[in-house]
Protein backbone atom coordinates (compact mmCIF):
# COMPACT_ATOMS: atom_id res chain seq x y z
CA UNK A 1 0.00 0.00 0.00
CA UNK A 2 1.97 3.15 -1.28
CA UNK A 3 -0.38 6.27 0.47
CA UNK A 4 1.50 6.56 3.10
CA UNK A 5 5.04 7.20 1.43
CA UNK A 6 3.26 9.33 -1.12
CA UNK A 7 1.38 11.29 1.70
CA UNK A 8 4.37 11.64 4.07
CA UNK A 9 6.71 12.70 1.06
CA UNK A 10 4.15 15.32 -0.27
CA UNK A 11 3.21 16.49 3.29
CA UNK A 12 6.75 17.61 3.99
CA UNK A 13 7.27 19.08 0.78
CA UNK A 14 4.23 21.41 1.35
CA UNK A 15 5.63 22.16 4.81
CA UNK A 16 8.67 22.77 3.35
CA UNK A 17 7.20 24.92 0.20
CA UNK A 18 4.91 26.67 2.94
CA UNK A 19 8.19 27.68 5.32
CA UNK A 20 9.63 28.98 2.70
CA UNK A 21 6.94 31.32 1.55
CA UNK A 22 5.66 32.78 4.30
CA UNK A 23 8.35 32.30 7.32
CA UNK A 24 11.89 31.47 6.10
CA UNK A 25 13.96 29.47 8.23
CA UNK A 26 16.89 28.11 7.57
CA UNK A 27 17.65 25.17 9.93
CA UNK A 28 14.02 23.39 9.40
CA UNK A 29 13.84 24.19 5.85
CA UNK A 30 17.43 22.29 5.76
CA UNK A 31 15.84 19.67 7.63
CA UNK A 32 12.67 18.84 5.97
CA UNK A 33 14.97 18.61 2.45
CA UNK A 34 16.59 16.03 4.14
CA UNK A 35 13.56 14.54 5.35
CA UNK A 36 11.96 14.51 1.45
CA UNK A 37 15.37 12.61 0.66
CA UNK A 38 14.73 10.45 3.14
CA UNK A 39 11.94 9.27 2.35
CA UNK A 40 12.67 9.17 -0.66
CA UNK A 41 15.53 6.61 0.11
CA UNK A 42 13.23 4.98 2.50
CA UNK A 43 10.53 4.27 0.31
CA UNK A 44 13.22 2.86 -2.35
CA UNK A 45 14.94 0.65 0.58
CA UNK A 46 11.86 -0.59 2.21
CA UNK A 47 10.08 -1.62 -1.34
CA UNK A 48 13.11 -3.73 -1.82
CA UNK A 49 13.26 -5.39 1.60
CA UNK A 50 9.16 -5.58 1.12
CA UNK A 51 9.77 -7.43 -2.06
CA UNK A 52 12.47 -9.54 -1.30
CA UNK A 53 11.46 -10.09 2.42
CA UNK A 54 7.79 -10.12 2.15
CA UNK A 55 7.93 -7.96 5.23
CA UNK A 56 5.22 -5.99 4.47
CA UNK A 57 3.25 -6.11 7.82
CA UNK A 58 6.71 -4.14 9.37
CA UNK A 59 7.18 -1.83 6.91
CA UNK A 60 3.56 -0.18 7.06
CA UNK A 61 4.52 1.33 10.69
CA UNK A 62 7.40 2.69 9.78
CA UNK A 63 5.25 4.94 7.55
CA UNK A 64 2.08 5.26 9.89
CA UNK A 65 4.88 6.16 12.75
CA UNK A 66 6.48 9.01 10.21
CA UNK A 67 2.96 10.66 9.20
CA UNK A 68 2.02 10.37 13.44
CA UNK A 69 5.14 12.35 13.17
CA UNK A 70 4.58 14.82 10.68
CA UNK A 71 0.67 15.47 12.33
CA UNK A 72 2.33 16.37 15.61
CA UNK A 73 5.06 18.48 14.59
CA UNK A 74 2.79 20.42 12.71
CA UNK A 75 0.36 20.66 15.44
CA UNK A 76 3.24 21.47 18.07
CA UNK A 77 5.38 23.54 16.18
CA UNK A 78 4.04 27.39 16.27
CA UNK A 79 6.44 27.65 13.06
CA UNK A 80 3.64 25.41 10.99
CA UNK A 81 0.58 26.87 12.26
CA UNK A 82 -0.12 27.49 8.63
CA UNK A 83 -0.30 23.98 7.27
CA UNK A 84 -2.35 22.77 9.84
CA UNK A 85 -5.41 22.89 7.30
CA UNK A 86 -3.47 20.53 5.24
CA UNK A 87 -3.00 18.44 8.01
CA UNK A 88 -7.12 18.36 9.41
CA UNK A 89 -7.25 17.45 5.44
CA UNK A 90 -5.41 14.49 5.84
CA UNK A 91 -5.96 13.79 8.76
CA UNK A 92 -9.35 11.47 9.17
CA UNK A 93 -7.30 9.42 5.93
CA UNK A 94 -4.49 9.39 8.15
CA UNK A 95 -6.11 8.06 11.47
CA UNK A 96 -8.29 5.29 9.45
CA UNK A 97 -5.78 4.02 7.67
CA UNK A 98 -3.74 3.54 10.71
CA UNK A 99 -7.01 2.50 12.74
CA UNK A 100 -7.80 0.02 9.56
CA UNK A 101 -4.17 -1.63 10.09
CA UNK A 102 -4.15 -1.87 13.83
CA UNK A 103 -7.39 -3.63 13.62
CA UNK A 104 -6.34 -5.90 10.69
CA UNK A 105 -3.27 -7.17 12.68
CA UNK A 106 -5.68 -7.87 15.63
CA UNK A 107 -9.03 -9.26 14.38
CA UNK A 108 -8.20 -10.11 10.47
CA UNK A 109 -11.81 -11.12 10.89
CA UNK A 110 -13.78 -8.66 11.95
CA UNK A 111 -11.78 -6.67 9.67
CA UNK A 112 -13.14 -8.42 7.08
CA UNK A 113 -16.55 -8.11 8.06
CA UNK A 114 -16.57 -4.27 8.20
CA UNK A 115 -14.53 -3.75 5.12
CA UNK A 116 -16.90 -2.38 3.03
CA UNK A 117 -17.46 -0.12 6.05
CA UNK A 118 -14.10 0.60 6.05
CA UNK A 119 -13.78 1.34 2.10
CA UNK A 120 -17.06 4.09 2.93
CA UNK A 121 -14.82 5.12 5.33
CA UNK A 122 -11.62 5.69 3.09
CA UNK A 123 -14.10 7.06 0.83
CA UNK A 124 -15.36 9.82 3.05
CA UNK A 125 -12.36 10.32 4.27
CA UNK A 126 -10.65 11.19 0.88
CA UNK A 127 -13.78 13.63 -0.29
CA UNK A 128 -12.73 15.00 3.18
CA UNK A 129 -9.31 15.70 2.05
CA UNK A 130 -10.25 16.96 -1.40
CA UNK A 131 -13.09 19.72 0.20
CA UNK A 132 -10.74 20.42 2.69
CA UNK A 133 -7.68 20.79 -0.12
CA UNK A 134 -9.89 22.78 -2.70
CA UNK A 135 -10.50 25.02 0.87
CA UNK A 136 -6.76 25.44 1.77
CA UNK A 137 -5.68 26.43 -1.44
CA UNK A 138 -8.26 28.80 -1.26
CA UNK A 139 -7.35 30.08 1.72
CA UNK A 140 -3.90 30.16 0.30
CA UNK A 141 -4.22 31.75 -2.81
CA UNK A 142 -5.93 34.71 -0.29
CA UNK A 143 -2.92 34.51 1.74
CA UNK A 144 -0.61 34.40 -1.01
CA UNK A 145 -2.43 37.70 -2.43
CA UNK A 146 -2.85 39.48 0.68
CA UNK A 147 1.00 38.50 1.06
CA UNK A 148 1.57 39.91 -2.20
CA UNK A 149 -0.42 43.04 -1.60
CA UNK A 150 1.41 43.50 1.73
CA UNK A 151 5.02 42.87 -0.41
CA UNK A 152 3.88 45.90 -2.68
CA UNK A 153 3.22 47.70 -0.25
CA UNK A 154 6.26 47.53 1.47
CA UNK A 155 8.27 47.58 -2.20
CA UNK A 156 6.25 50.72 -2.37
CA UNK A 157 6.78 52.39 1.08
CA UNK A 158 10.51 51.63 0.29
CA UNK A 159 10.57 52.71 -3.09
CA UNK A 160 9.15 55.68 -1.54
CA UNK A 161 11.31 56.23 1.57
CA UNK A 162 13.83 56.43 -0.89
CA UNK A 163 12.49 58.66 -3.23
CA UNK A 164 12.05 60.73 -0.07
CA UNK A 165 15.69 60.14 0.59
CA UNK A 166 16.96 61.38 -3.22
CA UNK A 167 14.24 64.22 -3.09
CA UNK A 168 15.71 65.46 -0.02
CA UNK A 169 19.14 65.76 -1.55
CA UNK A 170 18.06 67.48 -4.70
CA UNK A 171 16.12 69.97 -2.43
CA UNK A 172 19.07 70.37 -0.32
CA UNK A 173 21.52 71.05 -2.85
CA UNK A 174 18.49 73.07 -4.62
CA UNK A 175 18.65 75.14 -1.28
CA UNK A 176 22.18 75.56 -1.67
CA UNK A 177 22.43 76.73 -5.06
CA UNK A 178 19.35 79.09 -4.04
CA UNK A 179 21.36 80.29 -1.43
CA UNK A 180 24.40 80.75 -3.25
CA UNK A 181 22.42 82.91 -6.05
CA UNK A 182 20.69 85.31 -3.16
CA UNK A 183 23.89 86.00 -1.94
CA UNK A 184 25.28 86.22 -5.71
CA UNK A 185 22.42 89.04 -6.12
CA UNK A 186 22.46 90.73 -2.86
CA UNK A 187 26.06 91.31 -3.79
CA UNK A 188 25.10 92.45 -6.89
CA UNK A 189 22.50 95.03 -5.93
CA UNK A 190 24.81 96.10 -3.69
CA UNK A 191 27.29 96.76 -6.20
CA UNK A 192 24.86 98.53 -8.04
CA UNK A 193 23.51 100.76 -5.56
CA UNK A 194 27.23 101.90 -5.16
CA UNK A 195 27.26 102.21 -8.61
CA UNK A 196 23.74 104.47 -8.74
CA UNK A 197 25.61 106.60 -6.37
CA UNK A 198 28.62 107.29 -7.85
CA UNK A 199 26.10 107.64 -11.64
CA UNK A 200 24.21 110.08 -9.76
CA UNK A 201 27.87 111.93 -8.32
CA UNK A 202 29.12 111.79 -12.01
CA UNK A 203 26.38 112.87 -13.13
CA UNK A 204 26.22 116.27 -10.21
CA UNK A 205 29.96 116.46 -11.47
CA UNK A 206 29.11 116.30 -15.19
CA UNK A 207 26.56 119.27 -15.18
CA UNK A 208 28.73 120.83 -12.65
CA UNK A 209 31.25 120.72 -15.87
CA UNK A 210 28.65 121.65 -18.25
CA UNK A 211 28.19 124.91 -15.24
CA UNK A 212 31.98 125.87 -15.06
CA UNK A 213 32.44 127.81 -17.89
CA UNK A 214 29.01 129.62 -16.94
CA UNK A 215 29.95 130.08 -13.40
CA UNK A 216 33.34 131.44 -14.24
CA UNK A 217 31.68 134.37 -16.44
CA UNK A 218 29.64 134.88 -14.07
CA UNK A 219 31.38 135.82 -10.88
CA UNK A 220 34.10 137.68 -13.86
CA UNK A 221 31.37 140.28 -14.27
CA UNK A 222 30.78 141.12 -10.43
CA UNK A 223 34.68 140.94 -9.97
CA UNK A 224 34.93 143.09 -12.72
CA UNK A 225 32.50 145.92 -10.75
CA UNK A 226 34.35 145.11 -7.48
CA UNK A 227 37.90 146.15 -8.85
CA UNK A 228 36.73 148.49 -11.06
CA UNK A 229 34.74 150.94 -8.42
CA UNK A 230 37.50 150.05 -6.03
CA UNK A 231 39.92 151.77 -8.67
CA UNK A 232 37.14 154.60 -9.05
CA UNK A 233 37.04 154.94 -5.57
CA UNK A 234 40.76 154.88 -5.15
CA UNK A 235 40.65 158.20 -7.50
CA UNK A 236 37.77 159.14 -5.71
CA UNK A 237 38.99 159.67 -1.95
CA UNK A 238 42.27 161.15 -3.94
CA UNK A 239 40.00 163.72 -5.40
CA UNK A 240 38.25 164.84 -2.18
CA UNK A 241 41.12 165.06 -0.38
CA UNK A 242 42.22 167.87 -2.60
CA UNK A 243 38.70 169.75 -2.40
CA UNK A 244 39.15 169.39 1.42
CA UNK A 245 42.32 170.76 1.56
CA UNK A 246 41.31 173.71 -0.63
CA UNK A 247 38.15 174.53 0.97
CA UNK A 248 35.36 173.34 -1.20
CA UNK A 249 33.50 171.20 1.43
CA UNK A 250 30.66 170.97 -0.89
CA UNK A 251 32.38 169.51 -3.73
CA UNK A 252 33.83 167.01 -0.96
CA UNK A 253 30.31 166.09 0.37
CA UNK A 254 29.44 165.48 -3.36
CA UNK A 255 32.09 163.09 -3.59
CA UNK A 256 31.86 161.24 -0.61
CA UNK A 257 28.07 160.25 -1.99
CA UNK A 258 29.58 159.13 -5.27
CA UNK A 259 32.37 157.38 -2.81
CA UNK A 260 28.92 155.88 -0.93
CA UNK A 261 27.55 154.45 -3.82
CA UNK A 262 30.43 152.93 -5.33
CA UNK A 263 30.53 151.14 -2.32
CA UNK A 264 27.27 149.97 -2.21
CA UNK A 265 27.92 148.31 -5.45
CA UNK A 266 31.16 147.02 -4.29
CA UNK A 267 28.97 144.99 -1.06
CA UNK A 268 26.29 144.01 -4.16
CA UNK A 269 28.53 142.66 -6.70
CA UNK A 270 30.23 141.02 -3.81
CA UNK A 271 27.37 139.43 -2.49
CA UNK A 272 26.63 138.57 -6.52
CA UNK A 273 29.80 136.70 -6.66
CA UNK A 274 29.48 134.97 -3.14
CA UNK A 275 25.97 133.77 -3.90
CA UNK A 276 27.54 132.23 -7.11
CA UNK A 277 30.02 130.28 -5.56
CA UNK A 278 27.90 128.95 -2.62
CA UNK A 279 25.43 128.05 -5.35
CA UNK A 280 28.37 126.06 -7.19
CA UNK A 281 29.39 124.33 -3.79
CA UNK A 282 25.67 123.33 -3.10
CA UNK A 283 25.52 122.33 -6.73
CA UNK A 284 28.34 119.83 -6.19
CA UNK A 285 27.41 118.86 -2.27
CA UNK A 286 25.54 115.85 -1.75
CA UNK A 287 21.51 117.04 -1.28
CA UNK A 288 21.50 118.04 2.47
CA UNK A 289 18.08 116.74 2.16
CA UNK A 290 17.13 119.92 4.19
CA UNK A 291 14.36 122.01 2.78
CA UNK A 292 13.85 125.57 2.83
CA UNK A 293 11.88 128.46 1.97
CA UNK A 294 12.94 129.37 -1.54
CA UNK A 295 12.15 131.81 -4.12
CA UNK A 296 11.93 129.70 -6.63
CA UNK A 297 11.63 133.11 -9.69
CA UNK A 298 15.24 133.62 -8.46
CA UNK A 299 16.42 129.57 -8.22
CA UNK A 300 15.13 128.89 -11.81
CA UNK A 301 16.95 132.65 -13.27
CA UNK A 302 19.97 132.04 -11.29
CA UNK A 303 20.03 128.74 -13.10
CA UNK A 304 18.76 129.81 -16.47
CA UNK A 305 21.96 132.12 -16.43
CA UNK A 306 24.54 129.44 -15.42
CA UNK A 307 23.07 127.45 -17.87
CA UNK A 308 23.21 129.73 -21.13
CA UNK A 309 26.52 131.12 -20.07
CA UNK A 310 27.82 127.38 -19.67
CA UNK A 311 26.65 126.09 -23.33
CA UNK A 312 27.79 129.78 -24.61
CA UNK A 313 31.51 129.14 -23.34
CA UNK A 314 31.28 125.78 -25.55
CA UNK A 315 29.96 127.10 -28.32
CA UNK A 316 30.80 130.44 -29.39
CA UNK A 317 28.42 130.82 -32.01
CA UNK A 318 25.48 129.80 -29.69
CA UNK A 319 22.84 132.38 -28.97
CA UNK A 320 19.34 132.18 -28.37
CA UNK A 321 16.69 134.45 -26.86
CA UNK A 322 15.29 133.99 -23.39
CA UNK A 323 12.18 135.07 -22.06
CA UNK A 324 10.73 134.73 -18.69
CA UNK A 325 7.69 135.15 -17.22
CA UNK A 326 7.80 135.43 -13.35
CA UNK A 327 4.80 135.55 -11.92
CA UNK A 328 5.74 137.98 -9.07
CA UNK A 329 3.25 136.58 -6.61
CA UNK A 330 4.65 133.45 -6.32
CA UNK A 331 5.11 132.97 -2.40
CA UNK A 332 8.23 131.18 -1.33
CA UNK A 333 8.30 127.27 -1.31
CA UNK A 334 9.61 124.66 0.77
CA UNK A 335 12.15 122.59 -1.21
CA UNK A 336 15.30 121.95 -1.26
CA UNK A 337 17.17 124.19 -3.63
CA UNK A 338 20.09 122.59 -5.03
CA UNK A 339 18.16 119.79 -5.92
CA UNK A 340 15.10 121.50 -7.40
CA UNK A 341 17.70 123.63 -9.04
CA UNK A 342 19.68 120.43 -10.86
CA UNK A 343 16.29 119.75 -11.86
CA UNK A 344 16.01 123.38 -13.61
CA UNK A 345 19.41 123.06 -15.09
CA UNK A 346 18.42 119.91 -16.79
CA UNK A 347 15.48 121.41 -18.14
CA UNK A 348 17.22 124.26 -19.44
CA UNK A 349 20.39 122.31 -20.42
CA UNK A 350 18.02 120.26 -22.74
CA UNK A 351 16.17 123.33 -23.80
CA UNK A 352 19.61 125.27 -24.78
CA UNK A 353 20.26 121.62 -26.65
CA UNK A 354 17.57 121.30 -28.25
CA UNK A 355 17.32 125.20 -30.37
CA UNK A 356 21.47 125.23 -31.21
CA UNK A 357 20.25 121.82 -33.14
CA UNK A 358 17.90 123.32 -34.84
CA UNK A 359 19.75 126.24 -35.41
CA UNK A 360 22.39 124.10 -36.52
CA UNK A 361 20.36 122.26 -39.26
CA UNK A 362 19.38 125.87 -40.05
CA UNK A 363 22.75 127.25 -39.95
CA UNK A 364 22.79 127.60 -44.05
CA UNK A 365 19.60 129.51 -44.67
CA UNK A 366 19.37 130.81 -41.07
CA UNK A 367 15.43 130.02 -42.88
CA UNK A 368 12.55 127.61 -41.55
CA UNK A 369 9.58 127.54 -43.14
CA UNK A 370 10.17 130.86 -44.60
CA UNK A 371 10.51 132.77 -41.48
CA UNK A 372 14.27 133.14 -39.63
CA UNK A 373 14.93 130.95 -36.79
CA UNK A 374 15.01 132.52 -33.45
CA UNK A 375 16.18 129.76 -31.17
CA UNK A 376 13.70 130.38 -27.67
CA UNK A 377 13.58 129.28 -24.71
CA UNK A 378 10.48 130.38 -22.25
CA UNK A 379 10.17 130.34 -18.90
CA UNK A 380 7.00 130.58 -17.44
CA UNK A 381 6.37 130.48 -13.67
CA UNK A 382 2.21 130.62 -12.86
CA UNK A 383 0.55 130.41 -9.30
CA UNK A 384 -2.22 127.74 -9.45
CA UNK A 385 -4.62 126.13 -6.54
CA UNK A 386 -2.39 124.62 -4.31
CA UNK A 387 0.47 124.37 -6.50
CA UNK A 388 3.12 126.27 -8.05
CA UNK A 389 3.91 125.53 -12.21
CA UNK A 390 7.07 126.06 -13.40
CA UNK A 391 7.35 125.70 -17.37
CA UNK A 392 10.02 125.47 -20.05
CA UNK A 393 9.22 125.75 -23.68
CA UNK A 394 11.65 125.57 -26.54
CA UNK A 395 11.35 126.13 -30.00
CA UNK A 396 13.52 123.33 -30.71
CA UNK A 397 13.84 119.77 -32.49
CA UNK A 398 10.65 118.42 -30.13
CA UNK A 399 10.64 114.85 -29.06
CA UNK A 400 10.00 112.08 -31.23
CA UNK A 401 6.87 109.99 -30.10
CA UNK A 402 9.05 107.05 -30.24
CA UNK A 403 11.29 108.57 -27.18
CA UNK A 404 8.36 109.95 -26.04
CA UNK A 405 7.85 107.65 -23.34
CA UNK A 406 11.74 106.82 -22.58
CA UNK A 407 12.92 110.25 -21.62
CA UNK A 408 12.36 109.75 -18.06
CA UNK A 409 14.05 106.18 -18.12
CA UNK A 410 17.91 106.53 -16.59
CA UNK A 411 20.53 106.39 -19.40
CA UNK A 412 18.14 106.87 -21.91
CA UNK A 413 19.97 110.02 -24.17
CA UNK A 414 19.25 110.88 -27.53
CA UNK A 415 22.99 112.99 -27.53
CA UNK A 416 25.70 111.21 -29.13
CA UNK A 417 27.42 108.79 -26.97
CA UNK A 418 29.81 110.55 -24.53
CA UNK A 419 28.02 113.35 -24.64
CA UNK A 420 24.97 113.00 -21.98
CA UNK A 421 24.95 110.02 -19.29
CA UNK A 422 21.44 109.69 -20.09
CA UNK A 423 20.51 110.45 -16.43
CA UNK A 424 19.67 114.16 -16.27
CA UNK A 425 15.90 113.79 -17.15
CA UNK A 426 15.53 110.93 -14.96
CA UNK A 427 17.24 112.86 -11.45
CA UNK A 428 14.58 115.37 -12.85
CA UNK A 429 11.79 113.20 -12.51
CA UNK A 430 12.87 111.68 -9.22
CA UNK A 431 13.59 115.05 -7.50
CA UNK A 432 10.11 116.53 -8.71
CA UNK A 433 8.35 113.71 -7.63
CA UNK A 434 9.66 111.29 -5.13
CA UNK A 435 11.43 114.42 -3.44
CA UNK A 436 8.84 117.01 -3.48
CA UNK A 437 5.83 115.21 -4.02
CA UNK A 438 5.50 117.21 -7.69
CA UNK A 439 4.67 116.49 -11.32
CA UNK A 440 6.87 116.71 -14.25
CA UNK A 441 5.10 116.04 -17.58
CA UNK A 442 6.05 117.08 -21.60
CA UNK A 443 4.02 118.26 -24.09
CA UNK A 444 5.96 118.31 -27.58
CA UNK A 445 5.33 118.13 -31.68
CA UNK A 446 8.11 117.30 -33.13
CA UNK A 447 10.39 119.76 -35.07
CA UNK A 448 8.40 122.24 -33.64
CA UNK A 449 8.66 122.49 -29.43
CA UNK A 450 9.13 120.53 -26.48
CA UNK A 451 7.53 122.08 -23.40
CA UNK A 452 8.18 120.54 -19.61
CA UNK A 453 5.65 121.68 -17.49
CA UNK A 454 6.50 120.72 -13.25
CA UNK A 455 3.92 121.22 -10.73
CA UNK A 456 5.46 121.38 -7.34
CA UNK A 457 2.79 121.92 -4.34
CA UNK A 458 2.40 124.56 -2.00
CA UNK A 459 2.79 123.04 1.12
CA UNK A 460 0.51 123.69 4.04
CA UNK B 1 31.44 162.73 -29.36
CA UNK B 2 28.58 160.42 -28.42
CA UNK B 3 28.91 156.60 -27.32
CA UNK B 4 26.73 154.23 -26.86
CA UNK B 5 27.00 151.19 -24.60
CA UNK B 6 26.03 147.89 -25.01
CA UNK B 7 25.80 145.72 -21.83
CA UNK B 8 23.01 143.71 -20.26
CA UNK B 9 24.72 144.95 -17.06
CA UNK B 10 22.84 147.46 -16.02
CA UNK B 11 26.03 148.77 -13.43
CA UNK B 12 27.83 149.37 -16.51
CA UNK B 13 26.14 152.59 -16.75
CA UNK B 14 27.22 154.02 -13.36
CA UNK B 15 30.77 152.42 -13.91
CA UNK B 16 31.20 154.40 -16.81
CA UNK B 17 30.06 157.75 -15.42
CA UNK B 18 32.70 157.11 -12.78
CA UNK B 19 35.33 156.41 -14.59
CA UNK B 20 34.51 159.21 -17.63
CA UNK B 21 33.30 161.66 -15.31
CA UNK B 22 35.71 164.37 -16.23
CA UNK B 23 35.57 163.79 -19.60
CA UNK B 24 31.28 164.11 -19.00
CA UNK B 25 32.07 167.29 -16.78
CA UNK B 26 34.43 168.30 -19.53
CA UNK B 27 31.62 167.57 -22.43
CA UNK B 28 34.13 165.93 -24.45
CA UNK B 29 32.36 162.72 -24.30
CA UNK B 30 28.65 161.99 -24.48
CA UNK B 31 27.57 158.66 -22.71
CA UNK B 32 24.38 156.77 -23.93
CA UNK B 33 23.62 153.40 -22.70
CA UNK B 34 21.27 150.49 -24.34
CA UNK B 35 21.00 147.26 -22.11
CA UNK B 36 20.32 144.90 -25.51
CA UNK B 37 21.34 145.09 -29.31
CA UNK B 38 17.32 145.44 -29.68
CA UNK B 39 17.78 148.81 -27.67
CA UNK B 40 21.05 150.15 -28.80
CA UNK B 41 19.16 149.25 -32.74
CA UNK B 42 16.13 151.37 -31.64
CA UNK B 43 18.48 154.06 -30.68
CA UNK B 44 20.40 154.05 -33.72
CA UNK B 45 17.44 154.45 -35.96
CA UNK B 46 15.97 157.39 -33.58
CA UNK B 47 19.47 159.56 -33.67
CA UNK B 48 20.76 158.39 -37.66
CA UNK B 49 23.14 160.89 -39.20
CA UNK B 50 24.69 161.67 -35.60
CA UNK B 51 27.72 160.36 -35.35
CA UNK B 52 28.32 157.39 -32.92
CA UNK B 53 31.12 155.31 -31.46
CA UNK B 54 29.82 152.01 -30.25
CA UNK B 55 30.90 149.85 -27.66
CA UNK B 56 29.00 146.74 -27.40
CA UNK B 57 29.26 143.94 -25.34
CA UNK B 58 28.63 140.30 -27.28
CA UNK B 59 27.52 138.02 -24.59
CA UNK B 60 24.34 139.01 -23.88
CA UNK B 61 20.60 137.75 -23.66
CA UNK B 62 18.63 137.88 -26.90
CA UNK B 63 20.57 139.49 -29.88
CA UNK B 64 24.42 139.12 -29.37
CA UNK B 65 26.86 141.75 -30.28
CA UNK B 66 27.82 139.94 -33.35
CA UNK B 67 24.34 139.97 -34.83
CA UNK B 68 24.03 143.64 -34.04
CA UNK B 69 27.45 144.47 -35.31
CA UNK B 70 26.24 142.84 -38.36
CA UNK B 71 22.94 144.95 -38.64
CA UNK B 72 25.01 148.07 -37.89
CA UNK B 73 27.36 147.49 -40.72
CA UNK B 74 24.66 146.63 -43.03
CA UNK B 75 22.28 149.15 -42.05
CA UNK B 76 23.87 152.48 -41.06
CA UNK B 77 26.42 153.81 -43.78
CA UNK B 78 26.04 157.28 -43.24
CA UNK B 79 28.40 158.38 -41.69
CA UNK B 80 29.42 154.86 -40.94
CA UNK B 81 29.98 153.97 -36.77
CA UNK B 82 32.80 153.23 -35.48
CA UNK B 83 32.09 149.88 -33.31
CA UNK B 84 34.10 148.42 -30.52
CA UNK B 85 33.87 144.87 -29.18
CA UNK B 86 34.42 144.46 -25.67
CA UNK B 87 33.81 140.86 -24.42
CA UNK B 88 34.78 138.14 -21.72
CA UNK B 89 35.68 135.41 -23.95
CA UNK B 90 38.31 136.80 -25.35
CA UNK B 91 39.38 133.86 -27.76
CA UNK B 92 40.78 133.78 -31.17
CA UNK B 93 36.98 132.70 -32.91
CA UNK B 94 35.14 135.57 -31.60
CA UNK B 95 38.21 137.86 -32.30
CA UNK B 96 38.18 136.72 -35.82
CA UNK B 97 34.16 136.94 -36.50
CA UNK B 98 33.77 140.11 -35.03
CA UNK B 99 36.66 141.68 -37.37
CA UNK B 100 35.22 139.74 -40.61
CA UNK B 101 32.20 141.51 -39.56
CA UNK B 102 33.89 144.78 -39.53
CA UNK B 103 34.74 145.77 -36.28
CA UNK B 104 36.72 148.96 -35.56
CA UNK B 105 38.23 147.43 -32.74
CA UNK B 106 38.26 144.59 -29.73
CA UNK B 107 38.32 144.65 -26.37
CA UNK B 108 38.17 141.78 -23.72
CA UNK B 109 36.85 141.82 -20.52
CA UNK B 110 38.24 143.17 -18.02
CA UNK B 111 38.02 146.70 -19.48
CA UNK B 112 41.55 148.67 -18.90
CA UNK B 113 39.23 152.01 -18.80
CA UNK B 114 43.23 153.44 -19.51
CA UNK B 115 43.55 152.43 -22.71
CA UNK B 116 39.88 152.76 -23.64
CA UNK B 117 40.52 156.23 -22.49
CA UNK B 118 43.35 156.54 -24.89
CA UNK B 119 41.59 154.51 -27.77
CA UNK B 120 38.42 157.14 -27.59
CA UNK B 121 40.60 160.44 -27.18
CA UNK B 122 42.73 158.91 -30.50
CA UNK B 123 39.42 158.52 -32.23
CA UNK B 124 38.55 162.17 -31.13
CA UNK B 125 41.48 163.97 -31.82
CA UNK B 126 43.05 161.52 -34.64
CA UNK B 127 40.01 161.44 -36.92
CA UNK B 128 37.83 163.94 -35.84
CA UNK B 129 34.67 162.38 -35.49
CA UNK B 130 32.66 164.84 -33.88
CA UNK B 131 29.07 166.33 -34.18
Amino acid sequence: MPLEPILAFFLIRYMRKNLRTFSPDLGWDKILTRAIYGVVILFVILFIVDHFLSVDKVTIWIWHLLLLAIVYISFTLPLFSRVRTVMVAVLPLIVLSLSGDILKSIDGNLYNRIETFIDIAFAVAITWMVAMLIKSTKQNKALEKERKRTLDEEERSRFIEAQKVELEIIVAERTAEITKQKDELQHTLTELKTTQTQLIHSEKMASLGELTAGIAHEIQNPLNFVNNFSEVNFELIEEMKNELLSGNTNEAVAIAENIKDNEKKIIHHGKRADAIVKGMLQHSRSSSGQKELTDINALADEYLRLSYHGLRAKDKSFNATMETHFDESLEKLKVIPQDVGRAFLNLFTNAFYAVSEKKNLAINTDVINGQAYVPTVIICTKKLNGKVQVSVRDNGMGIPKKALDKIFQPFFTTKPSGQGTGLGLSLSYEIITQGHGGDIRVETKEGEFAEFIIDLPTEK
Amino acid sequence: MNVLVVDDEKDMETLFQQRFRKEIREKTIDFFFASSGEDALYYLEKHTHEAVLILSDINMPGMSGLQLLKMIKQKFENPPPVVMMITAYGDDENYKQAMSLGADDFLTKPIDFNLLKDKLNTKINGKDISS
